[in-house]
């Protein structure tokens, strides 16, 4: 079996290129990546109780934070980087995103689009259907 | 409480004397074999050398010898659903009550997608892919094991669905809200959802042991542009498999939270939206047939170059080709319900896509036909599969593309147009490869090659009972005839059925050609010996290791110099021990309780399944523990298989 | 003829697809990402079908009326305090320090028990106010998600435990440490999978 220079194990904390890493620094970056995730949380919950914003931009607002976040606990607490060492990681991790979009977007287009063209309101199927 | 749930001896249909026929037949062909293995006293052989293996090769065969015996299930549906439809016209009722052709037709489907082809392609894999890749076995070989064995869990499932109880009235695909409670309140959508969500778990960890062995385990120098195409569509499929079957658990799951707690996912009152269990079931349905049919690109990939004594053309463009379908495979699904009523941007946009999604496809065909142009060819059996298909295959494509029109599918959907386009796709395409690489791999797997003789009358029996049993149904279909019909009233469609009926005949006749191939393959064994461990002049790893490879695949691990370039010769042999993964019964067991649990769970037998839960989790505590993983195979054992078998191995 | 032995070195100008099987750490910690992959998918789906069902309550109670946003925050600290003391375990069992994987081990469960104890009870409130699973398709679709989450917390938790046992009995065995990195790859992508639940059940559900 070769040796592990070539790739690394997604969610390894050691640098490549430094052999391992010392205890300080790798306390340092699962902290800066705790302060950074606790400050997109507390963000997220102001976003979302504030009346400073335009209503729709909510959302959208707390959509793109918590891609933020997600991408804080990929890099500091998963340790995925853009290293050539990553690459499989990073190419699996885009592929089960790619999926995720699909089936999210997709559904979601496609069973709007449906109930848009559904005849009777709720109301009245409920009431034809009680038994 | 009733201490057996729902189970009491009315689950016995006792007075549906089809299904005890059959049921008598199924347990006098378990006990005969059963009676057999204890008079020769292979027992212990079997436990050791084949239930507790891990190896690719072994579990490869198992997973073979699973789809053939329910390839046989599976087409007794078919054939009797032929006979009523022939039967039944005008007034005439046939012989089959409807309660029971709508289990038949319900079970053809299922089995044949799910016991038949999925296991036959994942065992096409698991058995090639790793000597493809020069390797020794998997990436986790315990872990294919406890797949190979939940797959026959939801076997064993839906076999006893025939002597216990019931099956699902509602066709394979289960929708609601005749799958609720509410309109099917019997066992039968119970033993569909248990049995394929505990194969779909087996899948979805075959999915991942594949992935990771094709993209982490390659022996030194098979760069990525140096694998076989094989390997390629086993990735792509892998890939599809961990994308889209984590779909299917999830929506099983909803319709099982309704069944059983009375959620409201998809039923008619509390808000519940049938339509969405439609959009999901096909976000995972058509990957899924492309799951099925890319191993039999790379089958064919595969035999075409072999038996054209050429380098397959355009290796480059079926890469492409292959990774296209993979991602175009999720863009398309909507085509299974044009007509439920989405607007024209939406049914436009996938009608786009499912046009799109033939063009790598046809670059394929076209690859496949100019590797045959200028070589030599040989018409062997695997040779005349693929020949067959790539004529089948391509009607079958354009009757996909003529559906892919949302105003035309308005006509045809649901139509036998529609059944004869899948089953021309899914037997011309998938099944036909799967012929053409079991002939192809046999002599590998068993040390001898199967009789050429039957093996062209079988090909030839499917080829033209196809035609015959399908093209018809093109036929009636365009003349109005809806699917799953128990009876008709148009007296024009009958003779159409007949012809198919027939059809159905002839194909059962290529079947047991099949089945008499073997036995006399068997019979013949030393003539029909592989000696120099490639019969087929193939140029492949795997050709360069003996018929049968030992377990531990290559005496000495291969490196690859250049694509299609031999390795260099060696000087003397330095045979040193293996390491090998353990032999492991918790497959087996981990399937044992599933079977408990599962049954259990139909029948709403509570303490049965907190028990079978429990057993598995034992069982797999046990294993968290175990102390030996690794057995090592000795040199010396290494070398005296070595001397044996100078002749293979040549370059 | 024979086949050559030569079981390739890690030279330095080896592309990383022709240097041959990786290893074992490598393969399981992938093997398991993939899996993780598939998890995810299945959440997505879950999603999916909680999105289109959101405004689905059949005349009963919407999240606006349910959702208690302070029991939230309180349980998005427990879990994300969790991740970071799982971080700090995997150090410790990199460096081979059995009391830091020890302690780092029971912080963590202390803060997964805490955010399962919350969701229970908030579970348990609902059921209690007639506003169960069994009231709507909007309520169907909350439960399967955030209970599916709260299954996959329930069963790492009774994993860590096993894994402590584990590095008790057997050390830090090569087993036991890829395993141990299993399950940090685990709990984290949880902990993602709830940023994501958080923001659009709750966060976005409480606006309506």
């Amino acid at each position: 079996m070769t040796e592990t220079a070539l790739d690394r194990p997604p969610g390894d904390p050691s640098m490549p290129a430094k052999g391992d890493v010392g205890e300080p620094a790798g306390v340092l970056v699962y902290t800066i990546g705790l302060v950074l995730a606790v400050g997109l949380t507390a963000t997220s919950f102001w976003v979302a109780n504030t009346g400073l914003l335009w209503g729709p931009g909510v959302s959208l607002g707390l959509v793109v934070l918590a891609v933020a976040q997600m991408g804080i606990h990929l890099v500091f607490f998963l340790h995925i980087t853009t290293g050539p060492d990553n690459t499989n990681n990073v190419l699996a991790l885009a592929f089960g995103i790619l999926t995720v979009l699909l089936v999210v977007v997709g559904s979601l287009w496609i069973m709007a689009n449906l109930n848009d063209n559904m005849m009777p309101p709720p109301e009245l199927m409920n009431l034809h259907m009680r038994h | 409480m009733n201490l057996l749930g729902k189970l009491s001896w009315d689950a016995i249909p006792l007075d549906q004397p089809i299904i005890m026929g059959a049921t008598a037949f199924m347990v006098l062909v378990i006990a005969t074999v059963l009676s057999f293995v204890t008079y020769k006293g292979y027992w212990g052989p079997l436990w050791r050398d084949w239930i507790t293996s891990v190896d690719h090769k072994r579990i490869g065969v198992m997973y073979i010898l699973l789809a053939l015996v329910m390839l046989l299930r599976g087409f007794s549906d078919a054939i009797m659903m032929r006979a009523q439809q022939a039967l039944a016209a005008g007034g005439a009722q046939g012989y089959l009550p409807p309660e029971h052709f709508d289990q038949i037709f319900s079970a053809h489907g299922t089995i044949m997608i799910f016991f038949m082809a999925m296991p036959f392609v994942i065992g096409v894999m698991n058995f090639v892919v790793p000597l493809q890749l020069g390797v020794r076995d998997v990436a986790f070989p315990t872990l294919n094991s406890v797949s190979f064995w939940l797959t026959a869990s939801g076997a064993l499932l839906i076999n006893i669905s025939l002597a216990v109880g019931e099956f699902a009235k509602t066709g394979w695909v289960a929708y609601p809200p005749l799958s609720e409670l509410q309109f099917s309140p019997g066992v039968g959508v119970d033993y569909y959802l248990w049995s394929l969500q505990i194969s779909g778990i087996g899948t979805l960890l075959s999915g991942i042991n594949f992935v990771t062995t094709i993209l982490k385990l390659r022996a030194p120098g098979m760069g990525y542009m140096r694998m076989p195409v094989f390997c390629w569509t086993a990735l792509a499929t892998s890939l599809l498999i961990v994308a889209a079957f984590p779909v299917l658990t999830a929506t099983f799951a909803m319709l099982l939270l309704d069944r059983y707690l009375g959620f409201h996912f998809f039923t008619v009152d509390g808000g519940g939206n049938a339509m969405m269990y439609v959009n999901l079931f096909w976000v995972w349905g058509h990957p899924e047939v492309y799951i099925l049919v890319l191993p039999a690109f790379g089958i064919y990939s595969e035999v075409v170059a072999t038996f054209s004594g050429k380098p397959l053309f355009g290796y480059r463009s079926m890469v492409a080709a292959t990774m296209a379908i993979c991602v175009l495979s999720f863009l398309v699904w909507l085509h299974h319900f044009f007509t439920m009523g989405a607007s024209a941007d939406v049914n436009g946009f996938f009608g786009v896509m499912t046009m799109i999604i033939a063009v790598p496809t046809g670059v394929k065909v076209f690859n496949w036909l100019f590797t045959m142009y200028g070589g030599r060819v040989r018409f062997t059996v695997p040779m005349l599969w693929s020949i067959g298909f790539m004529i089948t295959f391509v009607v079958g494509g354009m009757t996909g593309v003529l559906m892919a029109v949302p105003p035309a599918d308005f006509q045809v959907h649901n139509s036998l147009f529609l059944v004869a386009h899948f089953h021309n796709t899914i037997i011309g395409g998938v099944v036909f490869g799967l012929m053409a690489g079991y002939n192809y791999w046999f002599p590998k797997v068993f040390g001898f090659r199967l009789d050429e003789r039957w093996g062209k009358a079988s090909f030839w029996c499917w080829f033209i009972g196809f035609y015959l049993a399908f093209m018809p149904l093109y036929a009636v279909g365009l003349m109005g005839m809806t699917r799953r019909l128990q009876h008709y009233d148009n007296p024009a469609w009958q003779p159409w059925l007949m012809v198919a009926a027939l059809g159905s005949v002839v194909i059962m006749a290529g079947i047991a050609c099949q089945v008499i191939q073997l036995f006399v393959s068997v019979r013949d064994r030393r003539q029909l010996r592989d000696a120099t461990g490639n019969p087929w002049m193939g140029r492949t790893l795997e050709w360069f290791t003996p018929s049968p490879p030992p377990a531990w695949n290559f005496t000495i691990l291969p490196s690859v110099g250049g694509f299609d370039r031999r390795m260099q010769a060696g000087g003397t042999q330095d045979y040193k021990a293996i390491e090998m993964p353990n032999n492991s019964p918790i497959g087996f067991i981990t399937a044992f309780f599933a079977v408990i649990t599962g049954f259990a769970l139909i029948w709403h037998i509570w303490w049965m399944v907190g028990l079978g839960l429990l057993g598995a989790l034992l069982a797999l505590l046990a294993f968290a523990f175990r102390r030996r993983e690794e057995v090592e195979v000795s040199a010396v054992e290494i070398a005296r298989f070595g001397h044996a078998h100078p002749a293979e191995a040549a370059l | 003829m024979n086949v050559a032995a030569t079981l390739s070195e890690a030279r330095p100008n080896v592309a990383a697809s022709e240097a041959g099987p990786a290893s074992k750490p490598v393969i399981v910690a992938y093997g398991f990402w993939i899996f993780l992959l598939s998890d995810i998918v299945m959440f997505a789906t879950l999603f999916a079908g909680y999105a289109v069902l959101a405004r689905a309550t059949d005349g009963g109670p919407s999240g606006v009326q349910l959702f208690s946003q302070a029991s939230v925050a309180i349980e998005t600290v427990c879990l994300l305090a969790s991740s970071y003391t799982c971080g700090l375990m995997s150090l410790a069992v990199k460096s081979r320090r059995r009391i830091g994987t020890y302690f780092g081990g029971l912080v963590t469960f202390a803060l997964g028990l805490s955010f399962l104890a919350l969701e229970l009870r908030e579970f348990a409130d609902m059921i209690a106010r007639a506003a169960g699973p069994q009231r709507s398709a909007f309520l169907s679709a909350f439960f399967t998600l955030v209970g599916c989450h709260g299954l996959h917390v329930t069963a790492g938790l009774v994993w860590l435990v096993l894994m402590m046992v584990q590095v008790a009995v057997r050390g830090f065995h090569p087993t036991v440490q890829r395993r141990l990195a299993c399950f940090s790859l685990f709990w984290h992508a949880l902990d993602i999978v709830w940023v994501w639940l958080f923001t659009v059940v709750y966060l976005m559900g409480v606006r309506a």
